[in-house]
């Protein structure tokens, strides 16, 4: 590991003016800042300790739920407030990490953790993302766990959260404080952003910028669904995740919100496969027709074609779910 | 004064006098808890990363990042600038990866000579840990790379050979496949493992005027010590090593590993204390793994379900010039009846991590896929899986004629499905659906060769009425500590608060060390000659013969007379060794231990997604020492199988055969959440041919469960997957088809 300087900040002012110091990072939980420092992936010179800021509320006004930025995925998860209105959130949280790192794990790290690419991880390996310009390994490596959507030459990645999955779902937006006072609300659809040809840019987060809550309009109503496809029953990531809000009038779809984890750098939403649903009787074709348009593009990597029917799969069972008459649900 | 005796025995015939059983104070068989277990659940055990001497530094290893080539420069000048950093060791005895259990022949030396990707070059010591492994990642080497080298089993570029001993063909196997009703012919791969024991490999060395104490987390100690000896060049009395506690090994701390020779070379160079504990990465990456394998699996049998040829080829891989090859088929020849066999066991030189013993090395991965493929005769014939195989039980071992030591496989599967329910099972596939879940039953036969090893073991009685049991054995969480207490408690009749048992340290009696299941029976064996002994002099001063004396609560009993056993002593300590020493009953008899293993799974009809619901296994042990540890012994072996089955794959990159998942996020062993509720149910039985009666434990389970799983999928589902572990895709793949077949 690195030596690197640690400084608690005592408050969100003092925080943003020492980030102002080229090569310095925000630690809150710790949970994957850490890792990566001790394998080297990440080698900040500074460390801001974020995690004693008075961040931890979770508070509803009438634009909706403000969750602050250190509140940990546990208590998150938790709350009456959440479960009672946003479940889906809750489902999110649970299904992901263990017991011990929720309970450390807050919502802004939450959202920033990087990816689980191998070659990521491994500093012998070539890799963009954390190195630019110096090559891919994961393509034409082992990449079951690669993106299949919105993927570039220069990185196959995704994004590992199952928090984030479902903040997209439910339209969050996150407000960013930066040094000097400034503050700007950002939707999450608009906060992550695709390899391309800078993979180790991953958000519009600016330097020093830290991310001070995660801000969710009023809940739809409706149904909210979670459902996470892995390689064992706890502990692992999504390979695919599906996180559904959806709401049936008479027999038809009338608001449906969808997004999805393990298939992209960034929690993936499709407007045309919403609104297909929009208006629609539920039926086997046209889950398949939601299918096809959320699969259009989809391009394997060879490990991971196995993602394309998974979603398909998965996404047409949480429509049917999601769409099934009351009682008549499994 | 101490009156010292030996007591030796050598192991060439059966036992029927079952002296444990004649005994007073009834705590062996018992689930007694482990007398180190505070210590360890609360965190004062002292494993060997904990250590901590005045003085010590820290070692990190730094990897090679070629498959194959040599050395040229290590640039270790800018590192040797860098904070803290005390020294970049290149030195020829470096050791290339882990040494092989049971021998004391070192692992290769001259890590310059790169054989696999990410093996270990060179150590840099720093005063912290942090430093040392900054430093070594900074360390930039130069190669002189080979191209070309092969890194998996089934590249062309890849050399097989087949061991001669490890070919045999009886009778005419083509012919008879040929004439058979019922013919299978499959092929079956299981993948490259890893032992991930929780804890990383680690050493502490420290010369004290020319001698070497090492605290290392190793599995066997005498032998260890030897290999660690060779490897420096030195004498095996000028090594001390210590591993009083070990967190795991699972075959992966049978032999001395690179840090192990690392560290003792970098405290010799610094004259200080070196510590080296492996990070999780190194831990997995530069010691040992289990072979894939890529079996072929050829059954012939007649419409009655009674086999007439079994064929068995496998293909395993190692690195070149190791003699270690998975022995896949090892209870193959001896498990079912079958006129007609051939066995053909090939080995691929790859570039990969080395090959050893990995928790049941063979029987594992060997029974797993045979237990496969005898369920796919069962569905073949149309025949009940368990009577399939009640109907090919040996009388006699196949081939030698030598009698079975005991032989309970029939009772295990007869016990097992009664008690899970078996007949519940719906012949036909596809026959069970809630919700999105077919739910099915599967089962398999469990079986694994049995052996002792060489071990002593020293028993001293004290006036005060305790004894003190001490030897090299190791516990590495398999419950050593338990047992052999329980032996000496029980054979001394003490409580067992009155016997302490010290284990870990060369300086004690050379035991068998823990591995290959042998360690509770060899070791314990050991103690209970040493007990047996002391038990000799107490009865002389008694006046009876040994047979006839009982010994309760620290009294020893005959006819009228009851004494404190300080009275019989004669005012001094008492103190004997037992030696048990591995005879001819391993020749005159077929040794093994028997089971069978249930399971019920959930498969997710629109995922793939595999649940185990419930699992049983049924275990013939010979006798049980400790009904705890063993429970817990076999819980792990079934965990392991669902491993087997489900989650564990050590991938090996393509194009260079480093391994890509390092860590356990990536490497999934099960957690709890994957492990329902396990039953274990042992079939009662003394073992005339084991001395003790007791036979081993740690593997048995693992050897078949995950075949009860595959199976159990195929029953639920309909998809057979022939490629462990059945992760989702390979499993969706199955569904996809059986789903485009019925629309
Ligand atoms: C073995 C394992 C399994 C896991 N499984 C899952 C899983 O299944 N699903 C899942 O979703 N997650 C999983 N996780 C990841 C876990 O959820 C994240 O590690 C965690 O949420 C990160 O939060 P943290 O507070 O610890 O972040 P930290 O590690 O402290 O920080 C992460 C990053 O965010 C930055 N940062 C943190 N807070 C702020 C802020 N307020 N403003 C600006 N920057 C900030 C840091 O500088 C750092 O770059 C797993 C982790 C591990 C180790
Ligand atoms: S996929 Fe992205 S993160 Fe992984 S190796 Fe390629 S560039 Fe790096």
């Amino acid at each position: 590991m690195r030596a690197f300087d640690y400084i608690r900040a005592g408050s969100c002012k003092d925080a943003l003016a020492e980030a102002e110091t080229p090569g310095t990072a925000f630690i809150a939980g710790g949970t994957n800042l850490l890792d990566l420092m001790k394998h080297e992936v990440m080698t900040p010179a500074r460390l801001v300790d974020i995690s004693r800021l008075d961040l931890r509320g979770i508070t509803l006004t009438d634009a909706g739920l403000r969750i602050g930025a250190m509140v940990s995925n546990s208590d998150l998860a938790a709350d009456p407030l959440v479960r009672r209105h946003w479940p889906l959130l809750s489902r999110a949280l649970l299904a992901g990490a263990s017991g011990q790192l929720r309970n450390k794990a807050t919502t802004g790290g939450n959202l920033l953790q990087r990816t689980r690419c191998y070659y990521f991880y491994d500093t012998a390996m070539q890799c963009n993302k954390r190195e630019p310009g110096s090559g891919c390994a994961a393509i034409g490596g082992f990449n079951r766990i690669h993106a299949i959507l919105g993927a570039s030459d220069a990185c196959i990645a995704t994004h590992p959260s199952d928090m984030a999955v479902a903040l997209r779902a439910l339209s969050a937006e996150v407000e960013l404080l930066a040094a000097g006072g400034g503050r700007r609300q950002v939707p999450l659809a608009a906060f992550y952003r695709l390899p391309g040809d800078t993979p180790h840019v991953e958000t519009v987060l600016e330097p020093g910028e830290m991310i001070a809550a995660v801000l969710l309009p009023p809940a739809e109503g409706g149904r909210q669904i979670y459902r996470k496809v892995r390689d064992r029953a706890s502990y692992a990531f999504a390979l695919v995740s599906v996180a559904a809000c959806l709401r049936m009038e008479t027999g038809r779809i009338a608001a449906a919100a969808l997004a999805f984890g393990g298939l992209a750098h960034m929690p993936w939403r499709s407007a045309e496969l919403e609104g297909a649903l929009i208006g629609e009787a539920p039926s086997p074709a046209l889950f398949d027709h939601a299918a096809d348009l959320l699969l259009a593009e989809a391009k394997g990597q060879g490990d991971n074609d196995f993602k394309i029917p998974l979603a398909r799969r998965t996404l047409a069972a949480v429509l049917a779910e999601a769409t099934a008459e009351e009682g008549a649900r499994a | 004064m101490t009156r010292e005796m030996t007591h030796a025995m050598t192991h060439d015939g059966p036992d029927t006098d079952h002296r444990l059983d004649g005994m007073a104070q009834g705590v062996l068989g018992r689930p007694e808890p482990r007398p180190e277990g505070a210590l360890k659940v609360t965190g004062r055990a002292v494993y060997t990363g904990d250590q901590q001497v005045a003085g010590m530094v820290h070692g990190a290893l730094v990897r090679a990042t070629i498959t194959r080539g040599r050395v040229t420069t290590l640039h270790s000048a800018p590192v040797l600038e860098m904070p803290g950093v005390l020294a970049v060791i290149d030195d020829a005895r470096l050791v290339r990866f882990s040494g092989q259990g049971a021998t004391t022949k070192p692992p290769a030396g001259d890590a310059a000579e790169v054989v696999y990707h990410g093996q270990p070059v060179a150590l840099v010591v720093a005063e912290t840990l942090e430093q040392a492994r900054h430093a070594a990642l900074r360390l930039r080497v130069d190669y002189a790379e080979e191209p070309g080298a092969a890194t998996g089993p089934e590249e062309p570029a890849a050399e097989v050979e087949l061991p001669e001993k490890k070919q045999s063909v009886t009778g005419e196997p083509d012919a008879a496949l040929e004439a058979a009703d019922a013919v299978i012919d499959r092929i079956y791969r299981t993948s490259s493992m890893s032992s991930a024991p929780m804890e990383p490999h680690a050493s502490l060395a420290e010369w004290q005027g020319g001698k070497l104490v090492l605290h290392s987390t190793l599995q066997m100690l005498a032998s260890a010590q030897g290999q660690v000896a060779a490897a420096l060049g030195i004498e095996a009395e000028d090594v001390r090593v210590l591993a009083p506690h070990v967190g795991g090994g699972f075959g992966s701390k049978l032999g001395i590993s690179p840090e192990t020779v690392a560290a003792a070379i970098a405290a010799q160079r610094l004259g200080r204390p070196v510590s080296v504990v492996c990070s999780r990465p190194q831990s997995m990456e530069t010691t040992s793994r289990r072979s894939e394998t890529l079996q072929r699996i050829q059954l012939g049998a007649d419409d009655e379900g009674r086999l007439t040829m079994i064929g068995h080829e496998a293909l395993v891989s190692n690195l070149p010039g190791q003699k270690f090859s998975e022995p896949v088929q090892q209870a193959t020849p001896f498990t079912y009846e079958a006129a007609h066999r051939r066995v053909v066991h090939r080995v691929a030189r790859v570039h990969r991590l080395l090959c050893a013993s990995v928790r049941a090395p063979g029987e594992s991965v060997g029974a797993t896929a045979f237990e496969c493929a005898m369920d796919e005769l069962a569905d073949k014939l149309g025949m009940c899986p368990v009577a399939l195989r009640l109907r090919n039980i040996p009388k006699l071992e196949p081939g030698t004629g030598r009698p079975f030591s005991s032989h309970k496989l029939a009772e295990a599967l007869t016990t097992g499905a009664r008690r899970f329910g078996w007949e519940h099972r719906h012949a036909s596939l596809r026959a069970r659906r809630e919700g999105e879940w077919w739910i099915g039953m599967g089962m398999s036969s469990l079986v694994r060769v049995n052996t002792v090893m060489e071990a002593k073991a020293r028993v001293t009685l004290s006036l005060e009425g305790s004894a003190l049991v001490e030897t090299d054995m190791t516990d590495i969480g398999t419950g050593s500590y338990a047992i052999l207490t329980q032996i000496a408690a029980e054979m001394l009749g003490l409580p067992m608060g009155s016997v302490e048992t010290v284990l870990g340290d060369t300086d004690l009696p050379a035991s068998s060390g823990s591995g290959g299941s042998f360690g509770a029976a060899s070791t314990g064996s050991a103690v209970y000659l040493a007990c047996l002994e002391l038990r000799s002099k107490l009865a002389e001063a008694m006046g009876c013969p040994e047979p006839e004396l009982t010994l309760k609560d620290g009294h020893a009993i005959h006819d009228n007379r009851k004494v404190p056993l300080a009275t019989l002593m004669g005012g001094a300590a008492m103190q004997a060794e037992g030696h048990l020493i591995p005879g001819e009953a391993e020749d005159k008899a077929r040794q093994a231990t028997w089971g069978a293993a249930f399971a019920e799974v959930g498969v997710n009809a629109v995922t793939g997604e595999i649940r185990v619901r419930r699992m049983l296994g049924t275990f013939a042990i010979g006798r049980v020492l400790n009904a705890q540890t063993a429970r817990s012994q076999a819980l792990g072996g079934m965990i392991w199988g669902i491993g087997m089955a489900l989650t564990e794959e050590l991938v090996h990159d393509a194009r260079d055969g480093h391994i890509v998942n390092r860590d356990l996020a990536e490497y999934h062993v099960p957690v709890n959440a994957d492990v329902p509720a396990l039953e274990v149910h042992f079939i009662e039985e003394r073992d005339d041919w084991a001395p003790m009666q007791a036979k081993g434990i740690g593997e048995l389970g693992i050897c078949g469960a995950g075949a009860a799983i595959v199976n159990a999928v195929h029953n639920a589902c309909g998809v057979r997957v022939r490629s462990l572990p059945m992760t989702v895709d390979k499993v969706l793949a199955g569904l996809v088809e059986i789903d485009a077949e019925a629309q």
